[in-house]
């Protein structure tokens, strides 16, 4: 039975860790409210930019854009979108977990890896795989430049013909409790074509179609990358703000049962010591 | 300009944010092949933009945003611009763009063999559009 000074210590050492969870659960839940309106704010864009992107190929059926060129799929690149920071829950090992079903039962050189963040890359380390390209530093507060570099390098390996298909695994944001990993598809780019809209509207194109599309089939890649980021961004702040809540709920029933504890201790050495002042005196007597 | 009361809904989105959502009576842009003016009234169209400043007018008075390439969308009664990156000539951070001039230009004198051309050239035209729209319209 440890001594009623030792049990003080326990509590004290269950408090401060107390106190960092406690903080950590506020800043991420301040943080995580950002990143959720960040993650909203690009949703007009996102519609915009697609009810283009379905205007511009119904205008051009045909169009043989490199961008939507299907391959026989020799290599896959996955970009993937991890956390730099742990404490979060499940979220990194989820990540992992997704990373290792996409890479077994397939020799290395059939997938090209673009990962963010450290922690998946410390993991791959641990798997003795080393990514293909990667970066760091962003994951809890992307900007669109993260996308677009991104972006760029998983198009030009495309382009080069080095990879036949390019898709993104992030982790979709549903609720402060519940994220999912999930995987796109990014390249090639499968037009979809509504059959809803019926006769569309005769649009003029400046300067033509072909050239307009060209250039809006870049920003849609980098548009639905940055998507990715922010959603992970904010999936990782509310895994880690749940993570964070149940610590401190959990040590705040421990600092419970260890004070009953530490009371029964002290009281029982209170009595202790009265049965021996007592005893001692009857024996005089 | 256009009689008072025909406008046209002008709308500037980025990804982090809507730049303008105003009524305009006049919008001139700069697209791939040339400048497009466009008034109330407009046929469909969609048009893809320069690194060029983007002029509107409201009440016969003109103003100017900042818009780093992107698509232009008239439909009906709305125009709808989407760029990854536009400013209002007073939000403009001037240091930040001659910091990026400077880079810019750097690169470009240097000749590096992985020197990415394309890119340092549009980091360039973003930036000296970006000093050159704080110091016409910025007040500056």
């Amino acid at each position: 039975m440890p001594s009623a000074r030792e049990i003080n210590r326990r509590i004290k050492s269950v408090t401060n860790t107390q106190q960092i969870t406690k903080a950590m659960k506020m800043v991420s839940s301040v943080r995580l409210r950002r990143a959720q309106e960040r993650a909203l704010a690009t949703a007009p864009f996102t519609e915009k930019m697609e009810g283009m992107l379905q205007r511009l190929s119904a205008a051009i059926p045909g169009e043989n854009n490199p961008l939507f060129v299907k391959r026989d799929v020799k290599r896959t690149c996955y970009v993937i979108i991890g956390s730099d920071k742990g404490l979060a829950g499940a979220f990194n090992s989820n990540i992992n977990k997704e990373m290792v079903s996409l890479l077994k039962d397939k020799p290395r050189s059939a997938s090209y890896l673009i990962v963010t963040g450290r922690k998946p890359v410390e993991y791959l380390k641990h798997l003795r795989i080393t990514p293909d390209y990667k970066r760091a530093g962003f994951s809890d507060k992307p900007n669109f430049g993260h996308a677009q570099n991104l972006a760029r390098k998983a198009t030009e390996e495309f382009l080069a013909g080095n990879v036949d298909e390019v898709y993104l695994v992030y982790t979709k944001f549903k609720s402060a409790l519940s994220q999912v990993v999930t995987q796109t598809k990014l390249l090639p780019i499968e037009p979809s074509v509504s059959e809803k809209s019926g006769p569309s509207e005769e649009y003029l194109f400046a300067p033509d179609a072909g050239q307009v599309l060209s250039t809006l089939l870049p920003q849609y890649i980098d548009m639905v990358i940055y998507n990715g980021l922010l959603q992970s961004a904010a999936s990782e702040l509310g895994a880690r703000m749940t993570a964070m809540t149940g610590a401190t709920d959990n040590a705040g029933e421990l600092i419970e049962k260890l004070t009953v504890h530490y009371n029964k201790v002290r009281q029982a050495g209170i009595t202790n010591e009265l049965t021996e002042i007592v005893s001692g005196a009857n024996a005089l007597q | 300009m256009a009689e008072t009361g025909k406008t046209i809904h002008l709308e500037i989105i980025t990804p982090d944010a809507a730049v303008l959502d105003t009524d305009v009576s006049f919008v001139l842009v700069r697209a791939l092949d040339g400048d497009l003016g466009i008034m109330p009234g407009h046929a469909p169209l969609i048009a893809s933009l320069r690194i060029w400043p983007l002029f509107y007018e409201t009440d016969g008075k003109r103003h100017c945003v900042c818009v780093a390439s992107g698509f232009l969308e008239v439909n009906g009664s709305t125009i709808t611009v989407i760029t990854p990156a536009a400013e209002l000539p007073a939000d403009i951070d001037l240091d930040r763009a001659e910091r990026s001039r400077a880079r810019a230009e750097k690169r470009l004198q240097e000749k590096k063999k992985d020197l990415d051309e394309v890119r340092a050239q549009a980091s360039l035209k973003r930036a000296l559009l970006r000093i050159d729209v704080a110091h016409k319209y910025g007040g500056r």
